[in-house]
């Protein structure tokens, strides 16, 4: 089930209109394009709510795609390296998010970090399909699960608080 | 005092032990050129080439030119190619990107010692030392990104005994998205295949044959579920994404052969699908048309192609063979998910009793679901400076 915070961001966040995938050469490019905007529009969305979690970029191709995000617990923020890549069925599936530093750490993860989403995840890309894009798979997928996981992994002393002066050297 | 000779021996004797332990000497047996139906002790094939006399099969040494792409070699494709090469399949190409982990070991095949191996070294490893007569190829990479799709479609269509398309894929993967990918390329290359999967409990599984253009496609509806008669809502998913047990992706793996089988060598009925569910012990066979609105292009095309063939005699009563009840009221369970789904698609899909799909897709798909942010306006703006953008946010 999607909470009413969730849905409410979700709401905000600009459909997208082209279903092109990366082998679909020009069509890609647009598509590219619409979720950049989406993306835009989601974190000015997030900054404006004081709300802003997350930094992501992608290669020129925009098939792989990396960045940060963040969890604030106490206090404390709490920073994770976040990367994925884009298959060739996208956007009929959506894409795996994976948070590698975190890989072995909890059971909610499949191989290589990729987080495990709830089974409302999936039915809800399909309908949405070719509507959803990458800020979409962020606010349905990582925000809910960074908000269960990471309380529980700093609780259990497997996430630690690192210094920003530590991060940085 | 023991003499020179004698410590010789000693060391020779301890040396090969010592090999032995560390796995470096794997006894092999010599490739055998043709099968040979002789019943004596030292022929690995005899009571596979006694199916033929028991007039079970009646080319069973055919299987030596056959070749077999089993994509994801966990649970349930280790087992099958396994089974495959205790059967002498001519040739076997095996994908997966993942390593053996100590937490595989509660599934067949794999041993503690090759954990930290790349699973398709370690199969290929034990695979030929089992039956050195098959050719074996690894590919270790994940077979949906952009760079290794079009390897991936290569090594299918490129990859028999005779550089021609295999003869059959296999998946056994373990995810949505991958099963896509070999969807896609299997039906660009009309390249028959099965797909085959072990629900996230464990206490269900399914094989599905799907024929480009003339049996529904992975695309074609939903995923198929078989019902777990387990109550969803009490199913605890809470801590961990899967389980799985040996038992559920064995026998899956066997359905999985055991079809192969039938459909390589030409005996019995092929099931187009057959479903298990564990704690019934309930199997729903069916047969399934495929979808004239295919969200993939090129399963239209071949179902468009496979319309235009002239209907030949066999195909006709091979279809036959699957016609179990069908329920034409529309009582095939759909398990709403989301509480606001909107209006649901009319099934053209008929499914057989304890089969459902996944979840439902809404008719009109464009409206959206909710949504106050509207749609992307086409920006003046190009990719690069979106991506600056964004980038100095």
């Amino acid at each position: 089930m999607v909470d009413e915070g969730t849905r409410k961001t979700l709401s905000s966040i600009p459909l997208l209109k082209t279903k092109a995938g990366p082998r679909d050469k020009e069509l890609w490019t647009t598509r590219l394009k619409e979720e950049y905007q989406a993306l835009i529009k989601y974190v000015q969305n997030n900054k404006e709510a004081d709300n802003d979690w997350f930094r992501l970029e992608s290669d020129k191709t925009g098939t792989k795609w990396f960045g940060k995000c963040w969890y604030i617990h106490n206090l404390l923020k709490y920073e994770f390296d976040l990367e994925f890549d884009i298959p060739i069925t996208y956007p009929t599936t959506a894409p795996e998010l994976a948070l590698p530093g975190l890989d072995g750490k909890t059971a909610k993860m499949y191989r290589g970090g990729k987080i495990c989403l709830t089974d409302h995840f999936k039915p809800l890309w399909a309908r949405n399909v070719p509507r959803f894009g990458i800020a979409h798979a962020m606010a349905l997928g990582l925000g809910p699960w960074l908000a269960v996981e990471i309380p529980d992994l700093i609780e259990k002393g497997v996430v630690k608080y690192q210094e920003k002066s530590e991060e940085a050297k | 005092m023991a003499s020179v000779e004698e410590l010789q021996r000693k060391v020779n004797e301890l040396e090969a032990k010592l090999a032995a332990a560390q796995g470096n000497v794997v006894p092999m047996r010599q490739k055998i050129d043709v099968m040979s139906s002789e019943v004596v002790d030292s022929n690995p094939y005899s009571r596979l080439m006694a199916l033929k006399r028991m007039g079970i099969v009646n080319n069973y040494e055919k299987i030596r030119e056959l070749s077999v792409a089993v994509v994801g070699v966990g649970g349930v494709g280790s087992v099958t190619a396994e089974m495959l090469t205790r059967c002498g399949i001519g040739k076997l190409i095996l994908y997966d990107y993942d390593k053996v982990e100590l937490a595989n070991m509660n599934r067949l095949f794999f041993q503690p010692h090759q954990a930290g191996l790349s699973k398709v070294d370690a199969a290929a490893a034990t695979l030929q030392a089992i039956n050195p007569d098959v050719s074996i190829e690894t590919y270790n990479y994940n077979i949906t990104t952009i760079d290794n799709f079009q390897k991936f479609c290569d090594s299918i269509s490129k990859g028999s005994l005779t550089d021609g398309p295999v003869d059959l894929v296999l998946s056994c993967v373990d995810n949505f998205e991958a099963r896509m990918a070999i969807n896609t390329a299997c039906n660009e290359l009309n390249q028959r295949w099965f797909e085959s999967g072990v629900s996230e409990n464990a206490v269900s599984g399914h094989i599905q044959f799907i024929i480009p253009g003339e049996t529904a496609c992975f695309a074609c509806a939903p995923p198929l579920v078989v019902a777990s008669k387990i109550d969803e809502k009490t199913l605890k998913r809470e801590g961990v994404c899967a389980a799985s047990l040996p038992t559920t992706m064995g026998i899956v793996a066997g359905f999985l052969v055991q079809n192969s089988l039938k459909f390589l060598l030409g005996f019995g009925n092929v099931s187009h699908y057959l479903g298990y569910s564990a704690l019934t012990d309930f199997f729903p066979t069916m047969s399934l048309k495929p979808n004239p609105q295919c969200e993939d292009s090129y399963c239209r095309t071949r179902q468009a192609e496979f319309k235009a063939k002239p209907v030949a005699v066999e195909l006709a009563t091979e279809v036959t063979e699957d016609a179990k009840p069908i329920h034409d009221d529309n009582e095939w369970g759909i398990s709403l998910v989301d509480e606001n789904s909107p209006e649901e698609e009319t099934p053209t899909l008929s499914l057989v009793d304890g089969v459902q799909v996944a979840y439902s897709i809404p008719v009109d798909n464009s409206t959206p679901e909710s949504s106050t942010g509207g749609a992307v306006a086409a920006s003046e703006l190009s990719l690069e400076e979106l991506m600056q953008q964004m980038k100095s946010m």
